[in-house]
Formats: structure tokens, C-alpha cells, sequence
């Protein structure tokens, strides 16, 4: 018999029942709460009469709609000037009350991107299940942990039998061999993947990343390429526990100590695929041939290499990709041929739960450091994952470094990615973003997004349209 | 959650591949509380030439005259037909929720994205995914003929069009009893309270890190 893979062992471990139909009822040990979509399923609860089962399993933060400008922000919940995002996050606030749900509320320090907060206070641990109402669960995977996003109903499900109703996945490897270039990061290899794939390539399956590529990536770099699974369609992304995983987790708020520590460290030690293990796909990349990749459509999978050309919808193979890409081109106001280095931002963001932690602000400062934000950038905005990464930003000097270049330091929270606070593309403006999504209106009615990396994205508000950071980088030296 | 046995219903087209969750429903009306109230919003930013604002009256809006579902030929439609990946990116239960406020009971599209097909069972919404070009005849029957109502038959797992064909498809055992029955699935859950309570037992001595470290 093959051996297993890091996801049937998580699945495995997991099981509490299964069921002759082929679904499963599965256990849940973390559930992660935010303001958006818990405020039905907690209301739900309410008419049913019934009760979280397990309160320990849970952990609420406010992200969405938090303001990010320090005056709004310094007000707390009460000084959010927009009503309906406050009655939001008030809402969060009295429904964690109310159920007796440990809420990280909006002015703690530790409050920050759920999928910032969960691994940075320990909350989430390698071997966990861990869900939460939003698609971009999946960056836990990066611990070693079966971690997807659910529905509203599902959250009501989670909170009421801490398990949920599921069915297997099948398996798919994607494995980067060799080594990354300098200048290319986690981002680029998430969406050169994402590329290769397409959005819907995941669908069905859970991914496990592998290869030398991604074992060389830090924890906030696995994260970010785990968070973009659901990009490519999966709900999963996960990545084997190894050292970096465990010295990543030691010493964290919620990691366990002292002897029980050690218990978990051994069961953490199994948690990769056996060395017979079978997939049902495997993707294969060369971690030398990928390149900076800048996004030129409204989806994910129209991404190119920095050095290309928007493509022309006529060369498509299909009636709807030929539809698709002029359509992408219209709304995006580009036209076939142009060169993805003529592109020019209007407004550079870095942030969102894919890219803002402190590797990633580190990353963006290393470019801008010493120079300034290029005069046609009307706004540049530097969003912290949290107030644990803010503050250790801050401790290495980083935001000076940003300010200095004429960037906007700001608050935690989720931002310009989804554009549910004040931070918003207006109408046709282009955005160099280092977030995961350039649908359609994602960022602002009518904003145009180019998914970068952070190092992309700073390079481009320094140059004032897109350049490939590892010539911008010599160039500067 | 509203039953589904047989439905009859106009269909109407959402004809390009890769529909997200964002364009079903823009992120500004996610700031609602409530799980109702969402299908004046559906297709927001295609179906209106401004930008819709949460809590608006929708019907002074200006709409947009190219789009299907501002046809008056497509008035009242329950059944849309969909193309590639419907329903990619966000979580968000509330596209499922806008669907089913505005009064489509039934999707069909050569495929889905995981997370949307999920919540759209919990909602008393079917999505029925089919071989591409079988849903790409439905496009075309539908185009051709102004009034194309399609009649979605659960029970038996087939579709009949007004040309008299039918079309099986198939749904999960589990999800089929849900929807026809109506059933709220943390009910059926708790039904296993005993066996969660054994499997916790028996899971916190293996791995009693994973308890009381959050309160």
C-alpha cells in the first residue's frame, strides 16, 4: 500500500465519523472569527437557542473594516466614521461577549489580519484543523495544518458542534525544485503556479507545496504562497512541518511549553508526506525559471512574467478566452502588445494577509530605502499585518524608511485588498498591489489591480511604472 | 432553508467564465449584519452604471441596458445558466444569499469553484454542474428562444428542456436529502453529539496542546 500524504495523515487524524456516502464528519481545532462573516451565524445560534460547543477552539479579531488611518483609528470601534462598518465590528464585540468568545479587539496590540494573528500569537498550530469564514484560511496551511475557508452557515456549524461535514479532497503535489533568483519571492512563485494552473487548476484537490524552492522559504513566505491556493481553485495549501515550521511556532503566545511542548513537537515531526506517497496530479516548476510576475488581467491566472507583453485576445485558442482576455483589456484599459513595463500605478499598495508581514516589509523597504516615491504615484500605502509586526517594523526603523520615501505608514487591517475600509482605488486608476485578488471592482468601483510581489510593488512606486526589481535593484547600486 | 423538489423557472445567462464572488455581490454590501436583503445588489457592478452604496433604494439607480438580466425577457428568471469556474474567490456565503434574494433557485455551469458549490446547498440554491457543451446547447436553446424555461426535476436528478430532452446530473446522496427535506445540517450533526464527545475524549489525550490554550 502507498504511503500517505500530509493531507491524508491531517484528515485521518481528524476523522469522527465516515459516512457510507463518502462525506465526513470532521473535527475542527481552531475556528478563526472576523466581523464579516459571523454576525449571521452567531444571530443563527440566537434562534436555534443553542451554544458554542467548545470555547477554547475559538479566536474573534476585527479586519475587514477596520480603519487603517491612525486619527480614524485611535478613536476604537466608536471612532469608525463609517456606520454600517461600525455597527460591523460592534457587532463582533457584543456577539464574543455575548457567547464568551476571546475577541483581540480593534485598538490591541495584537489585533492585525486573522491570517496574520492566527499564526503570529500561536493560535494556529501544525496538526490543527483550522477553518474560518474567509477563502484565505488557507495561508495556515503553511504550518503543516488542514486549513481552508467556510461559509457563514458552516461557521454556525463550527461554533455549534465543532465539526464539520465534509468530503476527501484528492491530492495534488506542486513542487519547485532548485532554487529561487534573487528579487523573486514567495508571491512570484504563487503566481507563476497560478499561471501554469489557472484558477480553477486546484479545484477539488488540496495542494501540498514541495520542493527544494519552497523548503528554502521562510514561514511568512510559505504563508504567502499557501494563502494564494484558493487562487488557483484549491481550498488547501500546506506545506510539511520541518525546523523552520517548529522554531517559527516556539515561544508563540498560544504554542504549548515546557513538557507538553515536547509531546507535540514529536507528533509535529510526522506531519509530510511518506516517501511513497501517490498524488493524483503532480505540477512541476523550476524555482531558476520563475521571473517577477505582474498580473495584467481580472483574474489571477492572466499574469505574466514582468519582461512580457499583454497578450492579444485574438491569439486565443478558445471563443470565451478570446472573450475573456478583451474583456480583461477593456476594463483594465490596456491594450495587446503593450509592454508590461509601461504600465503605470496610480496607486501602490502593500499589504493584505498575503504580503504584510515583516519579511515582506522588509522586502519593500530594502528597495525604497534612500530614494522617493515617483511623482505620478498619488498615493502609496504600507498596511502591517498586525500590531505585533507594526511594532517590530517600527523597532527596525522600517517605517521611517517608507515615510521618508514619501509612503503612507498605517494602521493594521485588511484595507485596500478588499476595500471595505476607506482605502480605495478610485475609478480607472491602476494599482501595483501585493495582495491576491485583481477582480473587477475588488479594490474600488472600476480600479484596475496588478498583483505583485512586495519587492515588485516598490520597486514600481519608486520608478513610477512596473520595472523588474532584480535589474531596478543593480541599477540603483 | 427552503426546500428543493421540482422547479420549474425562466433561465437566464451569466455568459462568461471565472464569475467571482466579488462580482456577485461587491464587498460594501458584505458590511450588512443581517442574511437577507442582498438580491437588489446581485451582479452589482453589472447590473448598475453607478456605484451601489449598502442600504440604498436600488430602484432610482441607473441601469445598465446591456446587461442580461435588465431584459425584459429575462424578468423573473430562477434558473441561470453559467459558464467555467462560477463563483471563484471569496467565501462569501452572502453571493449564495444574493442569489437566492433575487430568486434563482438553480445554477448550471460546467463547473464551480469548491467553496461557492458548498454554500450553495445550505441555502436551498442547487448548482448543477455539466459537461461543458451540453451547457453550452442550454446557452444556445436559450438564446433562441425568448421565454426558455427549464424544469429541474431533484428527485429524479434530471432536467427537461421545452424541447422535451432531459439531461441527468448527479448530486451528492447527502446534500439531495438536505435540500429536499429542507434540513438544517447542525440538527443532523448533533444527532452524533456522542460520538464528537468520544472522539474529543480520546483526541485530548493524544494531543492535550490542542485544548485550553485560548481563554
Amino acid at each position: 500500500m502507498a504511503g500517505q500524504t500530509l493531507y491524508d495523515k491531517l484528515w485521518q487524524q481528524h476523522v469522527v465519523e465516515s459516512r457510507d456516502d463518502g462525506t465526513a464528519l470532521i473535527y475542527i481545532d481552531r475556528h478563526l472569527l472576523h466581523e464579516v462573516t459571523s454576525p449571521q451565524a452567531f444571530e443563527g445560534l440566537r434562534l436555534a437557542g443553542r451554544k458554542p460547543w467548545r470555547l477554547d477552539a475559538n479566536l474573534a479579531v476585527p479586519d475587514h473594516n477596520v480603519p487603517t488611518d491612525s486619527a480614524e483609528r485611535s478613536g476604537g470601534v466608536d471612532g469608525i466614521v463609517d456606520p454600517v462598518s461600525r455597527l460591523q465590528v460592534k457587532t463582533l464585540d457584543d456577539n464574543c461577549g455575548d457567547f464568551n468568545i476571546v475577541e483581540i479587539p480593534i485598538n490591541d496590540r495584537r489585533q492585525g489580519i486573522v491570517h496574520v494573528v492566527g499564526p503570529e500569537q500561536g493560535a494556529t498550530l501544525p496538526g490543527m484543523t483550522v477553518v474560518c469564514g474567509d477563502s484565505h484560511t488557507s495561508t495556515h496551511g503553511a504550518l503543516g495544518a488542514l486549513a481552508h475557508g467556510i461559509g457563514t452557515s458552516e461557521v454556525e456549524h463550527v461554533l455549534a458542534t465543532q465539526c464539520l461535514i465534509t468530503r476527501k479532497m484528492k491530492n495534488m503535489l506542486v513542487r519547485v525544485d532548485g532554487k529561487l533568483q534573487p528579487g523573486v519571492s514567495a508571491k512570484d512563485v504563487a503566481l507563476a503556479v497560478i499561471g501554469r494552473i489557472g484558477t480553477a487548476g486546484g479545484t477539488g484537490y488540496a495542494i501540498e507545496f514541495g520542493g527544494e524552492a519552497v523548503r528554502g522559504l521562510t514561514m511568512e513566505g510559505r504563508m504567502t504562497l499557501c494563502n494564494m491556493s484558493i487562487e488557483a481553485g484549491a481550498r488547501m495549501g500546506m506545506i510539511a512541518v520541518d525546523d523552520i515550521t517548529i522554531d517559527y511556532v516556539r515561544g508563540r503566545t498560544y504554542a504549548p511549553r515546557g513538557e507538553l511542548w515536547e509531546q507535540a513537537v514529536a507528533a509535529w515531526r510526522e506531519l509530510h508526506s511518506d516517501a511513497d506517497a501517490e498524488f493524483d496530479t503532480v505540477i512541476e516548476l523550476r524555482g531558476e525559471d520563475i521571473q517577477p510576475q505582474v498580473t495584467w488581467g481580472t483574474s489571477p491566472e492572466m499574469v505574466l512574467p514582468v519582461g512580457g507583453t499583454v497578450p492579444d485576445p485574438e491569439a486565443q485558442p478558445t471563443a470565451t478566452a478570446k472573450e475573456a482576455v478583451r474583456r480583461a483589456l477593456e476594463y483594465m484599459g490596456l491594450s495587446a502588445g503593450q509592454k508590461i513595463t509601461d504600465i503605470r500605478p496610480d496607486r501602490v499598495f502593500i499589504g493584505s494577509c498575503t504580503n504584510s508581514r515583516i519579511e515582506d516589509l522588509r522586502a519593500a523597504a530594502d528597495v525604497v530605502r534612500g530614494k522617493k516615491v515617483a511623482a505620478s504615484i498619488k498615493q502609496a500605502l504600507v498596511v502591517p499585518g498586525s500590531g505585533e509586526v507594526k511594532a517590530q517594523a517600527e523597532a527596525e526603523g522600517l517605517d521611517r524608511v517608507f515615510i521618508d520615501a514619501g509612503m503612507e505608514w498605517r494602521e493594521p487591517g485588511c484595507s485596500m485588498c478588499l476595500a471595505m475600509n476607506a482605502d480605495k482605488l478610485g475609478a480607472g486608476e491602476h494599482c501595483a498591489s501585493t495582495s491576491n485578488r485583481n477582480f473587477e471592482g475588488r479594490q474600488g468601483f472600476g480600479g484596475r489591480t496588478h498583483l505583485v510581489s512586495p519587492a515588485m510593488a516598490a520597486a514600481a512606486a519608486v520608478a513610477g511604472h512596473f520595472v523588474d526589481v532584480r535589474t531596478f535593484a543593480e541599477d540603483a547600486q | 432553508m427552503k426546500a428543493f423538489t421540482v422547479h420549474s423557472g425562466l433561465a437566464a445567462p451569466m455568459d462568461r467564465a471565472n464569475v467571482d464572488t466579488d462580482l456577485i455581490i461587491p464587498k460594501q454590501f458584505l458590511k450588512s449584519i443581517k442574511r437577507s436583503g442582498f438580491g437588489p445588489n446581485l451582479f452589482d457592478e453589472l447590473r448598475y452604471l453607478d456605484e451601489g452604496q449598502p442600504g440604498q433604494d436600488c430602484s432610482g439607480r441607473p441601469l445598465n441596458p446591456q446587461f442580461p438580466l435588465n431584459l425584459p425577457r429575462y424578468a423573473g428568471a430562477s434558473v441561470l445558466l453559467a459558464r467555467e469556474n462560477f463563483g471563484c474567490g471569496s467565501s462569501r456565503e452572502h453571493a449564495p444569499w444574493a442569489l437566492e434574494d433575487y430568486g434563482f433557485r438553480c445554477i448550471i455551469a460546467p463547473s464551480f469553484a469548491d467553496i461557492f458549490f458548498n454554500n450553495c446547498f445550505k441555502n436551498g440554491v442547487l448548482p448543477i454542474a455539466l459537461p461543458a457543451e451540453t451547457v453550452d446547447s442550454l446557452f444556445q436553446a436559450m438564446y433562441a428562444s425568448e421565454g426558455y424555461t427549464l424544469e429541474i426535476d431533484l428527485p429524479e436528478q434530471v432536467i427537461r428542456t421545452p424541447e422535451g430532452e432531459t439531461i441527468a446530473f448527479e448530486v451528492e446522496s447527502f446534500r439531495k436529502h438536505c435540500l429536499l427535506n429542507g434540513l438544517d445540517d447542525i440538527g443532523l450533526t448533533l444527532e452524533s453529539a456522542d460520538a464528537i464527545r468520544a472522539f474529543e475524549a480520546q483526541y485530548r489525550q493524544r494531543a492535550p496542546w490542542l485544548f485550553g490554550s485560548i481563554c
